[in-house]
């Protein structure tokens, strides 16, 4: 472990907050996505490159990734900290979600040093875009029985299926793939591959999907006789499984290692708060009510709750039963609360809750109503909650599988 | 945004909560919990020997008056292994005691009182009347000075442990103004304490009447204290009641895990279906941040402010997480868990004991929007 120098931490911490004061963007005068999953148009895609390109110039992204691969070499004390100034000065999010805290973590743990020369810089200054392929039509929890059909000829592979779900599939210039390279093997896990393929090969096509929200964020990608180099694959045939699950680690947030920065705007029970107080039921204030006192209350109790699980998570001695428990279950905490929190925002609304983004009428530009379609993207997205919740029961609790 | 609390563990709560376990593990195991059931007295006056020996009652006690001079987050630890294995003694009510002397008694009580409590005089509080009411300001009960005596009437309900303690403190009226009156248990008229029957049969509770009873004006605690001890002890006792529902949670959910891991049905381990499975997953992650919560109140609780906060949410999220856990183990025993054998209505009891003391999950939500919103 390094040793931490207090007062150049201290200054460090000084600079990151004095830096995002002066430096977060005024209001565009267009939406800006709350979350990396969504960047829906040309203009938002730009913004928040362009955006995080500044934040990685200034040091402020990657602060604590090796130097020689473009990060700041620091400890990851520094980078905690400048994320706290951007949280402090309410910065929008860092766009290359997927580079930033799956591949990057990935490749620095795992990747040849070629790679590690080769992508994690550009991952930090946003010149490369990642995208992920795991999910497919067919096969979304059951991420195992991947069909995607990789065959080795020559020095490539080539490949021949769809993924789905893609997170800026329309942007990205890599893809972290899982595909089958062995229908063959002793069980579905063992026939499994994992490629850092470029997205730009010919026979790779992307259809934006629409969401719930009427909005896009994410494609369907299309792999029709698609060759990509065979040094694309990462480790060896056979390994994708064990790959992908490291990369839903740091997806889960159950491993460390992520550049930094946050890709979800921070949730503040607290920013409720001020929407209850403007709220008005039967002419009087929305917090007279005790019922509904009571339901922000609560709301406030489960905020505090979970972020004093990270706190605990970090004293050994409060962790000793069950060490995995809280690193498991941070994702389904975290967002099945984002979704009823965003869900009891739309009561407090009242009439208004019918309003939806666009409309001058709007409260908060229709933030919340959206923020209650988008959070389901989190919900099931990386694994739903259920498979969460059997994660957690199996591997924490020892509940059996079958 | 306000200071809601935050997590902070010393190496004195490290070191508690590490020989805690051990020894509760062994003094407690369950055929000895239901043994104690049967015991009049309720519980182990050799463990509580050795609890003494340990130095626990002094935790949270100066060391001017003999005890180890840490706060009573430090006890945090020690209590939730005690209702982690259902340990019976009157630790929480002389632990309480305690903490009604040092926040309203005089210095000469202090000096009297404190020192024998370490050394293991058992001592308890008589607050709760007829009424029901959490509010410890809310007496009916009445002290009348009477030459250098101090006359007392009326009825106190909910007396834990009050058969065993040296000592008991009463919450009095006296000039119309709250006052604590400590009372000799072995002066009290015959037939002063009746015990009670209460949903949590691992504990001790009495009525006690006090029509009768006179002491000398000596006994008074400081007046001008009296509210504010009241409200110290409200907040201690939901700390340490926070404190031993969080040990009972991790149980029941341990106790359950053990059936589901064991009993077959249909051919399969009963813990494989979801429908148990996912309920079960919900139970922990509650328990987990509940406990989360109950640490920030132990780190906080002298804080003025904050403590308040911190401890009400630990108490409400402590009685969520028991409640619901120890609920749902009754259903997935099924038929055996409607059995007085089965385990889980220890821990149910337990929650319902709990949360009718010092306020449930809803009363402490009502305080905290008065401090929050």
């Amino acid at each position: 472990m390094t040793v931490v120098d207090d007062k150049q931490l201290q200054e460090f911490s000084q600079g990151a907050d004095a830096w995002f004061r002066d430096n977060v963007p005024a209001d565009p005068g267009f939406m800006l996505p709350l979350t990396f999953m969504e960047v829906g148009t040309d203009q938002q895609f730009n913004f928040l490159r362009d955006w995080q390109h500044k934040v990685w110039e200034a040091g402020y992204l990657g602060a604590a990734w090796p130097k020689q691969y473009g990060g700041g070499g620091l400890d990851q004390s520094f980078q905690k900290a400048a994320t706290e100034a951007m949280r402090r000065r309410h910065a929008p999010i860092m766009l290359n979600a997927i580079g930033l805290n799956w591949t990057g973590p990935l490749l620095l743990d795992m990747g040849g040093e070629e790679q590690k020369q080769k992508y994690i810089k550009r991952i930090l200054s946003a010149e490369d875009i990642w995208c992920q392929g795991f999910s497919e039509p067919e096969n979304g929890s059951d991420l195992g029985n991947a069909q995607l059909r990789a065959v080795r000829e020559g020095d490539e592979y080539v490949l021949n299926g769809s993924k789905i779900w893609t997170t800026h599939g329309g942007y990205a210039k890599h893809m972290i793939l899982l595909a089958r390279t062995n229908f063959d093997a002793p069980n579905k896990y063992a026939g499994l591959s994992f490629f850092l393929a470029p997205m730009d090969a010919a026979g790779i096509e992307t259809t934006p999907i629409r969401k719930l929200t009427g909005e896009f964020g994410f494609t369907q990608t299309f792999f029709t006789d698609a060759r990509i180099p065979a040094d694309c694959l990462m480790g060896e045939e056979g390994q994708g499984w064990l790959i992908a699950m490291r990369t839903l680690e740091y997806e889960r947030g159950a491993r460390g290692g992520q550049a930094g920065g946050y890709v979800i705007t921070p949730l503040d029970a607290f920013s409720i708060l001020e929407l209850a107080k403007k709220a008005q039921r039967d002419g009087a204030p929305v917090m007279d009510d005790p019922v509904m006192r009571d339901r922000l209350v609560g709301f406030l109790i489960e905020a505090q709750g979970l972020k004093l699980c990270q706190e605990r998570g970090r004293i050994a001695p409060l962790t000793t039963d069950r060490p995995m428990a809280l690193s498991l279950s941070g994702k389904l905490m975290w967002t099945e609360f984002a979704r009823r929190l965003n869900e009891f925002a739309m009561t407090l609304l009242g009439a208004k809750g019918g309003y939806y983004v666009g409309d001058e009428s709007a409260v908060d530009d229709g933030l919340w109503t959206r923020g209650y379609l988008n959070a389901f993207s989190a919900t099931i997205g990386g694994g739903t909650s259920e498979i969460q919740r059997n994660i957690i029961g199996e591997h924490v609790l020892g509940l059996p599988k079958k | 945004m306000e200071n809601l609390g935050r997590l902070g563990f010393s190496e004195e709560q490290a070191d508690l909560l590490e020989v805690a376990t051990n020894f509760c593990r062994d003094k407690s195991p369950m055929n000895k919990v239901r043994k104690l059931i049967e015991d009049e007295s309720g519980y182990d006056r050799e463990v509580w020997k050795e609890i003494v020996a340990l130095g626990w009652l002094g935790i949270a006690i100066p060391e001017e008056y003999g005890g180890v001079g840490l706060s009573l987050g430090e006890a945090a630890p020690v209590m939730e292994q005690i209702g982690r294995f259902m340990l019976a003694s009157p630790f929480l009510s002389t632990t309480l005691a305690a903490q009604a002397v040092l926040a309203g008694g005089t210095e000469e009580q202090k000096q009297r009182l404190l020192p024998k409590i370490v050394e293991g005089a058992i001592a308890t509080l008589a607050l709760t009347e007829d009424s029901g009411d959490w509010d410890l300001s809310q007496i009916t009960a009445r002290a009348e000075k009477n030459g250098d005596d101090i006359v007392l009437s009326g009825k106190k309900l909910l007396v834990c442990d009050a058969a065993s303690a040296q000592w008991i403190i009463v919450s009095v009226r006296l000039d119309n103004q709250p006052a604590l009156v400590l009372v000799e248990r072995a002066q009290l008229p015959q037939g002063a304490l009746r015990r009670e029957t209460i949903i949590d049969e691992t504990k001790r509770s009495y009525a006690l009447t006090l029509d009768g009873i006179r002491v000398d004006a000596s006994a008074l605690f400081d007046p001008h204290k009296a509210r504010a001890a009241l409200s110290h002890i409200h907040l201690a006792a939901n700390l340490l009641a926070a404190a031993e529902m969080i040990g009972a949670t991790q149980a029941v959910i341990d106790y359950t895990i053990d059936y589901l891991t064991t009993r077959k049905q249909f051919g399969k381990l009963i813990g494989s279906y979801q429908a148990l499975k996912h309920p079960t997953v919900n139970a922990f992650v509650g328990y987990e941040q509940a406990r989360s919560h109950l640490y920030s109140a132990a780190h906080c609780f002298n804080e003025q402010g904050t403590g308040e906060i911190a401890t009400r949410m630990a108490k409400a999220e402590a009685d969520k997480a028991l409640s619901y856990a120890a609920d749902r183990s009754i259903q997935f025993h099924g038929a055996f868990g409607f059995t007085y054998d089965c385990d889980a209505q220890l821990y149910r009891r337990r929650a319902m004991w709990h949360a009718a003391q010092f306020g449930d999950a809803a009363y402490h939500r009502k305080k905290l929007a008065e401090l929050l919103l």
